[in-house]
């Protein structure tokens, strides 16, 4: 298994779930005419699940007593279906019976329901939740994804680029496809019509940064050592070092990799996935999340089409199939044919941005305007 | 895919809360992984416990929560079950499904020893 990403199916099986607690333990509870009595009762699986709602269902017990406000613990049988219902919001009622007998002996059943608990009836503690056998301080709820932290970066980077009005674009592909290549017969037409930056990305060497600053334009290279992919943080730091020029288009070369990639928001306007003819056309079926994730497809090497058995059409309904909203240019990058929509597409691409950061510096300066007028009628 | 990294976003995450609530050591974590999430589970926890090691979560417990692969089926108008990203409406047979459910990666909770 590559050890970075994991890339490898596993083969071990771990046991490593937690076992569930069927430990039969006590609660004690209070009714209403004063009264205390505690009975065990037995969980069958661990708690994970939060409930604080108290209980507000007033029932009547066999002695005549309205018994309001006092709490009943209850045990679950299924806890994967009842968490589902919990995540659901699904408000589902408890039965329980209470066959213990105190001096204010009672013998009764009851059901009542209550609203959709992300909380509960025993747990005030500062988890607001409760695991047999844990105390309240020790159990932590969490319920944070797993990549806010790249998401958050990917924010940072997507509001300077729309303050900037700069149109970013995220290049994915597996390697060998002819990314760079594309890149730079893309940068040497458009770098006459628009400015722009790259900042290119693999696993070692500046190869490729040095092949695009030939062409004249500015480029930074991360490498990612290890890295199968490149995040959010890494192209916000290449950004502080790029020349990166307002309402300009900057192209992110990601590192080849058709799996990773997919999941690491990088801030920009789309991803575009190029795919070379000798790969085959099943590849949007075997990568699914790369070409969901993607906005337009660049079909590349179509120069090659006569030599191969490539089938146009199906690769098309594939990537379809997987993402019914993408885009599809036919390209070459050595004969040129197909270029110019793709630079069109660039171009339309930057203006939206150029048009947006317009709107945005406009409003901003209304938005100056109307504070100077309430400011001077102060 | 990535599951290295998705390791140390969790190590990241529990050890931030962790800190935060004054707790020394992790005896169990739960994630949330959807099915559509693309996580190969037996690579997350190799991962976990490669990243793991001489931090607070050494050896801790790993209990990953599936989540249902959920889709909107266009051509129905209805919430279906799916399996894969680009599966077919088990009804009607089109490809027109967006996932809604079955994506999360989450980190739910994690326990103190």
């Amino acid at each position: 298994m590559c050890t970075v990403c994991g890339c490898a199916a596993g083969e071990t099986k771990i046991e490593g779930a937690v076992a569930g607690s069927t430990a039969a333990h006590e609660h004690a509870h209070r009714h209403a005419d004063g009264s205390w009595h505690t009975h065990a009762h037995t969980h069958t699986d661990a708690h994970t699940d939060a409930h604080t709602d108290a209980h507000t269902d007033a029932h009547t017990h066999a002695d005549g007593d309205e018994a309001a406000g006092h709490e009943h613990a209850h045990a679950h049988d299924d806890e994967a279906a009842h968490a589902a219902a919990h995540a659901a919001g699904i408000a589902h009622p408890h039965e329980h019976s209470h066959g213990a007998r105190d001096e204010n002996a009672h013998d009764h059943a009851h059901e009542h329901g209550h609203e959709s608990h992300s909380s509960l009836d025993f747990g005030s503690g500062p988890a607001g939740a409760h695991a047999p056998g844990l105390t309240q301080a020790k159990m932590v709820q969490v319920e944070q994804d797993i990549l806010a932290k790249n998401n958050a970066f990917a924010d940072t980077n997507r509001r300077r680029f729309a303050a900037q009005g700069v149109f970013a674009i995220n290049l994915v592909s597996s390697p060998g496809s002819g990314k760079t290549t594309l890149l730079v017969r893309t940068i040497e037409t458009l770098k006459t019509r628009l400015a722009l930056a790259v900042v290119e990305g693999d696993q070692q060497t500046s190869l490729d940064a040095q092949r695009i600053r030939a062409t004249g334009v500015a480029a930074i290279q991360i490498n990612t050592g290890k890295g199968c992919h490149l995040d959010a943080q890494m192209v916000g730091r290449a950004c502080d070092r790029l020349p990166l020029a307002d309402d300009s288009l900057l192209l992110i070369e990601n590192v080849g990799n058709l799996v990773c990639p997919a999941d690491f928001d990088l801030g920009e306007a789309h991803k575009v996935v190029v795919l070379s003819v000798t790969e085959g056309e099943d590849k949007p079926l075997k990568y699914p999340a790369m070409f969901r994730a993607a906005r337009l497809m660049l079909v590349n090497k179509i120069d090659l089409l006569p030599y191969l058995n490539f089938d146009f059409e199906a690769c098309l309904a594939n990537a379809r199939r997987v993402n019914p909203h993408i885009e599809v240019l036919p390209v070459s990058a050595v004969s040129g044919e197909g270029l110019e929509a793709w630079f069109s597409w660039l171009e339309r691409g930057v203006g939206a941005a150029q048009a947006a950061r317009g709107g945005l510096v406009q409003r901003l300066q209304q938005r100056i305007a109307e504070l100077e007028a309430q400011l001077a009628a102060r | 895919m990535h599951e290295m990294s998705l390791a140390e976003g969790v190590l990241q995450i529990v050890e931030e809360h962790a800190v935060a609530q004054g707790i020394g050591r992790v005896g169990s974590v739960v994630l949330e992984i959807g099915e559509l999430a693309g996580v190969e589970v037996e690579a997350l926890r190799f991962c976990f416990d490669a990243v793991t090691r001489a931090t607070r979560l050494e050896g801790a417990a790993l209990r990953i929560d599936a989540l249902p692969g959920r889709g909107w089926c266009m051509a129905c108008a209805e919430s279906v079950a799916i399996a894969q990203l680009y599966d077919a409406c088990p009804r009607c047979g089109s490809h027109q499904v967006q996932a809604t459910g079955g994506t999360e990666m989450r980190v739910k909770e994690f326990f103190g020893v």
